[in-house]
């Protein structure tokens, strides 16, 4: 864990730059979070992004069915928003942690 | 006199029938349990059946036979729960009960992608997850002459989630002994960001893949299988050719829980994390597969459960407040191949680290490390399997809790991007 100053905030990240308190979050952050990988941020981004925090602070596990069923966007669509890797990085931008296997 | 109902006689159904039925008066408490297969299976042993290192009859018994004395084992259909009425509707009676324990565990569910179940289903796809498929797999692989393997999974949660980077290595360690590795091509895809999810591990395993020579797709999020051209397609529409697919498919509950309105999108049921008792409805209790907790799906992670959920039933039949106490522990043997395995012990917070289990300093067994030790342990893990831990006797040493005892946290993870 390491602390990283991102969109003008200290906030403490995984080595793999994923927020470790996805209270440190703003929508600044998600968006220079986005640049990064090299999106730009729509309202429907931000759509999706709400409801994995919402979901997460209501510690329920995501998948990508989930959010395909979740009215917001379908597969395709997630994958239109977030190219190369729907889950792992609406996750980063979201400031949650990342999908994880038990090893 | 009250009753105690226990919808499935798997593991961890037949773990909670051995471990009440000694603890609840006879005079006051019935106890009943449901399963409408005969056969108790030994589901650890799948991924052994297809290298012919088990055969058909160390993986299965007659489930009866676990069940213990003065529990009424009842071999029917369940049609529904109705958790408003305290009754669950079986295929032609319909029992009462007081408290409910849900243990029906999780399936495969081919049927979720596209093209799957297709013309070449049981031909070059093949699952391990079953009895039949893990069986058919290995009448094909007896004869197979090689070609592209694509060790696949389709999406999370599943079943035991390292089975399928077992099979990858007993693959590898498979085809060498028979003298034909260099005509077999071995690729695993998952949906995940690679094989090793957590800091911890793809920093001390990350070897094994490169040693092995095991390719790797990751991100692979499967759309359809294109049973024309032999290829699995992701929603990028990226194309993985093979030509034997051995795919672990969509996992999901039972079909009851959907109908009884129980579930969630895969119809796992919401349950405490701590005290496994279901969100919705009090005197309803969730154990092994069948909950939504984020903990692995596995044996040992039930066996643990089962230990928490036996007390919790307890206080909860007496008027106490539950114990909050289940912490996700899973300890599990990981085969690497050429017989040798790795065991990793951990749970919701703590990732698997190094050290020594059970005893600090001692061991016998390794954490994270390969050792035949540890291979042995899994072999021997199917006698504790049937003559102890589905019969609720403790294994000696081995707590609930993850311990931190002989743990050393030595592991730098690897620091990417």
């Amino acid at each position: 864990m390491s602390v990283k100053t991102i969109a003008g905030v200290e906030v403490n990240v995984s080595d793999e730059g994923y927020l470790e308190d996805m209270s440190q979050w703003n929508e600044d952050i998600a968006k220079d979070i986005a640049s990064e990988i090299g999106i730009e941020l729509t309202p429907k981004h931000f759509e999706v992004i709400n409801y994995l925090r919402e979901k997460t602070a209501a510690k329920e596990a995501l998948t990508i069915r989930k959010v395909g069923k979740s009215g917001i966007v379908d597969i395709k669509g997630l994958y239109k928003l977030f190219p190369k890797g729907p889950l792992k990085f609406s996750s980063k931008i979201a400031g949650i942690p990342k999908p994880t296997s038990c090893i | 006199m009250k009753n105690l109902l226990i919808l499935g006689a798997g593991t961890a159904g037949t773990m909670m029938a051995n471990h009440l039925r000694p603890k609840l008066y006879s005079n006051k408490w019935n106890i009943t349990i449901v399963d409408q297969y005969k056969t108790h299976y030994y589901q650890p042993g799948f991924l052994f059946l297809p290298f012919d290192t088990y055969t058909e009859n160390q993986v299965k018994k007659e489930g009866k036979k676990f069940i213990p004395k003065f529990v009424n084992y009842i071999q029917k259909k369940i049609e529904k729960i109705l958790p408003e009425e305290n009754k669950v509707v079986l295929e032609d009676e319909t029992l009462d009960y007081d408290v409910l324990i849900i243990a029906t565990g999780s399936k495969i569910a081919p049927e979720e992608t596209e093209g799957l179940l297709g013309s070449l289903w049981k031909k070059d796809i093949f699952d391990f997850y079953t009895y039949e498929g893990s069986l058919a797999l290995r009448n094909k692989l007896r004869n197979w002459e090689g070609g592209k393997l694509v060790i696949h999974i389709t999406e999370m949660p599943i079943k035991c989630p390292v089975a399928p980077l077992e099979f990858a290595f007993l693959a590898d360690s498979f085809f060498r002994k028979k003298g034909m590795r260099d005509k077999v091509d071995i690729t695993y895809v998952t949906p995940l960001t690679g094989a090793f999810t957590k800091p911890t591990c793809s920093s001390a395993l990350a070897y094994l893949l490169k040693e092995k020579n095991i390719h790797m797709e990751a991100d692979f999020a499967i759309e359809h299988v294109d049973n024309e051209t032999k290829e699995i397609v992701d929603y990028e529409d990226k194309r993985i050719p093979f030509d034997l697919l051995v795919t672990v498919p969509t996992n999901m509950g039972d079909e009851v829980i959907e109908k009884s309105g129980l579930g969630d999108d895969l119809n796992f049921i919401p349950t405490d994390h701590n005290t496994l008792q279901s969100l919705a409805h009090e005197n309803i209790f969730v154990i092994g597969d069948a909950t939504n907790v984020p903990a692995s799906k596995a044996g040992s992670v039930a066996h643990f459960q089962a230990e928490t959920l036996t007390d919790n039933i307890l206080l909860y039949i007496d008027g106490y407040p539950l114990k909050k106490e289940f912490d996700g522990h899973a300890n599990c043997f990981i085969e690497t191949g050429d017989d040798k395995a790795l065991l990793i012990d951990f749970n919701y917070v703590t990732e698997p680290v190094h050290g020594k289990f059970p005893f600090a300093k001692i061991g016998p067994l390794s954490l994270l490390k390969e050792s035949k030790f540890n291979h042995w342990g899994k072999l021997a893990f199917r006698w504790i399997y049937w003559n102890m831990l589905i019969k609720g006797i403790a294994i000696p040493f081995v707590s609930r809790h993850m311990s931190f005892k002989g743990k050393v946290f030595d592991i730098k993870p690897d620091i990417k991007e």
